[in-house]
């Protein structure tokens, strides 16, 4: 019933899903550039007496390596304004203290769902100076267009 | 007894010979009337609803306080994503049970009708709150934001509505299977039992969903588990995405090809798409939680699995539907390696109108077997990329199909033709969306890759000159949804008018038949038992882990909030 052209088709469809998954398993497992996963829970009502979320901000917790601890709430991150030496790498936890957000910086691939009850973490280098868009790229109500903040990086 | 069974077999099978003869009965064809007129009206709501949301991204207009940005994007969604879909897939599919199962059963048609009522009821119940800006959640409605219990219970409604037709179309299927024992049940009946099986499995998850939102929603439970919601709702959300598409396959598969005058692709093949489709489409909805916290990366990465998957038997039918189109323009005398395509009826907008739309499938499941890759999906997760997507998927492979297909059905359960003018509309009206959906799409997928977010009324970030930099694409959008709201009215004018003022006469319900010489379809293709069993056994590997985990490791739940 199947024609020679649509076997070599579906062998060629096939191949490239497979394809597809041994390069995505790769970059996931061997390369760990995995999407943000990370999974410890926090009571969303008590953010603010939750280490780390006690004290958010930067830290600097190596040579050229930054963790920022962060907030999300409608309509803000907190803290605001970061700025980083260029050639930095950046670890961000973060976690919501109301309805979900999401973390999203252009010009990078810094993207994830930021959900209340969860804690996120999230990595990122940031080698070329310059000034990056943070936004919330999930709709969180009337002032969610105005939910951003920048990482300078200098 | 036996001799009464042997008489209500005869009369059915005159009932049958009648439908053929004379066409739907009119009880039928009153039902798929009133199915598509509400359809085509939500196009027109939700078309006007979408220039709105177009001009405003743009910067060139700013939203009403009484009717702001996210109260129109609500409806938006709703309107195309539930009412247009659910509306025209039900309409359809009714119709093309009457006419291959021989009239639907009384009964059924009763359930069609309570079923119909019910969808309007809770629609009516579910845009309330939203015009009164109770409810500006978008159709995703994710926990913890919380909208008036109206709209949750509208959804019920909805929900319920979809279920009566589900067993309608059930009903009249094991009817015509007990008549017609060993035989196959009619190709467009098998592709109308596959969505209805898909649109109950599929929209059980959602109910769950909305049946623990409701007390929450009304302060009798304080707390909701926000990822369970989540994920019950996408289980149920991306099986009606697919739910639309296997709806627009099954006129590729078996309309079209009767339109250019050719014979429908392998009926085993064409089974077996079905099939595979019904069996690998709820576990689907995971790639939506792919950077969502609490899921682990294996898990994450058997989804990766899960979702590509589904794109084989798409990749079946693209080859399949460019073999008879080539199979089809050969036998007309068209020649050389690909001067065979001046054979086809490029002027009839039955053929233009779905013929664009699978093309417009090409780069569309490309672009989403892409996007359901863990880290690239990471790049282009709730940005305008999506937006594009399914603008291009939905907008374009579904809703052009259902034009194309309402050239025909419309005249034909209206008992009128399609006259030469109105198709000549039809194909000025397809090369306009065409445009539009290019141009508006197109613009959605770039500005997207740049970093613009999804949902998210215009915004300069308070003048960031990245921000800025998107503004020249989003001027496309505003061009697109232009030309796209043309397009809607010249559709929304030709369905209407095929509907009442068209002349009268006969217009043919154009099934295809399978090639001469083709071996007849084995018996194991009407296991449906065994692929429902399937289904739940692979929703079962896809679903349990991370549900049970959210579940039983759950943090404390969140109590509503109103943040709009």
């Amino acid at each position: 019933m199947m024609h020679r052209s649509e076997k070599v088709w579906l062998i060629l469809s096939f191949g490239m899903i497979i394809g597809f998954m041994l390069i995505t398993g790769y970059q996931t497992f061997a390369l760990e550039m995995g999407p943000p996963s990370y999974g410890e829970r926090i009571d969303p009502q008590k953010v603010d007496e939750t280490a780390p979320f006690d004290n958010p901000g930067i830290k600097k917790i190596g040579e050229n390596e930054y963790e920022v601890v962060m907030i999300l709430q409608v309509f803000s991150f907190t803290p605001n304004e970061i700025e980083v030496p260029a050639g930095s790498t950046v670890h961000f936890t973060m976690t919501s203290k109301d309805v979900v957000h999401g973390f999203q910086v252009a010009d990078t691939n810094l993207n994830a769902m930021v959900v209340p009850g969860y804690v996120q973490k999230i990595t990122q280098k940031f080698d070329k100076p310059g000034e990056y868009l943070v936004l919330c790229n999930e709709y969180c109500g009337a002032g969610h267009q105005m939910m951003s903040t920048t990482i300078t990086v200098k | 007894m036996e001799t009464v069974i042997k008489q209500t077999g005869k009369t059915q099978a005159f009932k049958d010979k009648a439908n053929k003869v004379m066409g739907i009965s009119l009880e039928d064809a009153k039902i798929t009337k009133s199915y598509l007129s509400v359809a085509f009206l939500a196009i027109l709501l939700g078309g006007i609803l979408g220039l709105l949301q177009g001009l405003n991204r743009a910067g060139m207009l700013e939203l009403p306080a009484w009717l702001n940005y996210y109260q129109v994007l609500t409806a938006h969604g709703l309107l195309l994503v539930v009412v247009l879909s659910a509306f025209f897939t039900i309409g359809y599919f009714y119709a093309g049970l009457s006419h291959t199962l021989g009239g639907l059963l009384p009964k059924v048609r009763k359930m069609a009708w309570i079923g119909f009522w019910m969808k309007i009821f809770g629609f009516v119940l579910a845009v309330i709150p939203i015009l009164m800006n109770e409810a500006s959640v978008m159709y995703t409605f994710y926990p913890p934001m919380a909208a008036s219990p109206i709209f949750y219970i509208g959804l019920v409604f909805i929900v319920l509505g979809v279920w009566m037709c589900a067993f309608g179309a059930f009903i009249n299927v094991a009817s015509w299977r007990k008549r017609n024992p060993g035989q196959h049940i009619p190709i467009l009946s098998f592709f109308a039992t596959g969505v209805f099986v898909l649109l109950f499995f599929g929209s059980i998850p959602v109910a769950i969903e909305v049946f623990t939102i409701i007390p929450w929603a009304f302060g009798w439970v304080e707390t909701i588990n926000v990822m369970v919601a989540r994920t019950l709702f996408w289980a149920f959300g991306h099986t009606l995405v697919n739910i639309w598409y296997l709806t627009a396959v099954s006129a590729w598969y078996v309309i079209v090809p009767k339109i250019i005058g050719g014979r429908r692709w392998n009926d085993l093949l064409t089974r077996i798409v079905v099939i595979a489709l019904v069996i690998m489409n709820i576990t689907g909805g995971f790639h939506h939680q792919i950077i969502d916290p609490g899921i682990s990366e294996p898990v994450k990465y058997m989804h990766v699995f899960m979702s590509l998957a589904i794109g084989f038997p798409s990749l079946m039918t693209a080859y399949a539907m460019f073999a008879v189109f080539e199979r089809t323009a050969r036998k007309k005398g068209g020649r050389g390696l690909v001067g065979w395509y001046k054979k086809l009826p490029w002027g009839d907008v039955r053929f233009l109108a779905p013929f664009i739309a699978m093309a417009a499938f090409i780069p569309a499941g490309a672009g989403g077997i892409v996007q359901s890759t863990n880290q690239l999906n990471q790049v282009v997760h709730n940005t305008m990329w999506i937006v594009g997507h399914f603008h291009l998927t939905l907008g374009m492979s579904v809703v052009m199909t259902f034009f194309g297909i309402s050239y025909w059905l419309i005249p034909y359960v209206s008992k009128r033709m399609l006259t030469p003018q109105i198709n000549k509309l039809g194909v000025i009206q397809t090369i306009i969306w065409t445009l539009g959906m290019i141009i508006m799409s197109g613009a959605m997928h770039w500005v997207g890759l740049l970093g613009s977010p999804r949902r998210t009324s215009y915004s300069t970030y308070f003048d960031n000159a990245t921000a800025l930099s998107w503004d020249p694409y989003l001027f496309f959008l505003a061009i697109g949804g232009t030309l796209l709201m043309i397009g809607v009215l010249m559709q929304v004018y030709a369905v209407f008018y095929l509907m009442f003022f068209a002349p009268k006469g006969n217009t043919e319900f154009p099934v295809a038949e399978v090639e001469e010489d083709e071996a007849p379809t084995p018996r194991w293709t009407e296991r449906w038992g065994l692929w429902i069993v399937c289904m739940i056994v692979l929703v079962g590997m896809a679903y349990v882990i991370p549900l049970v985990d959210f579940i039983v490791n759950a943090p404390p739940g969140s109590p509503p909030y109103k943040t709009w």
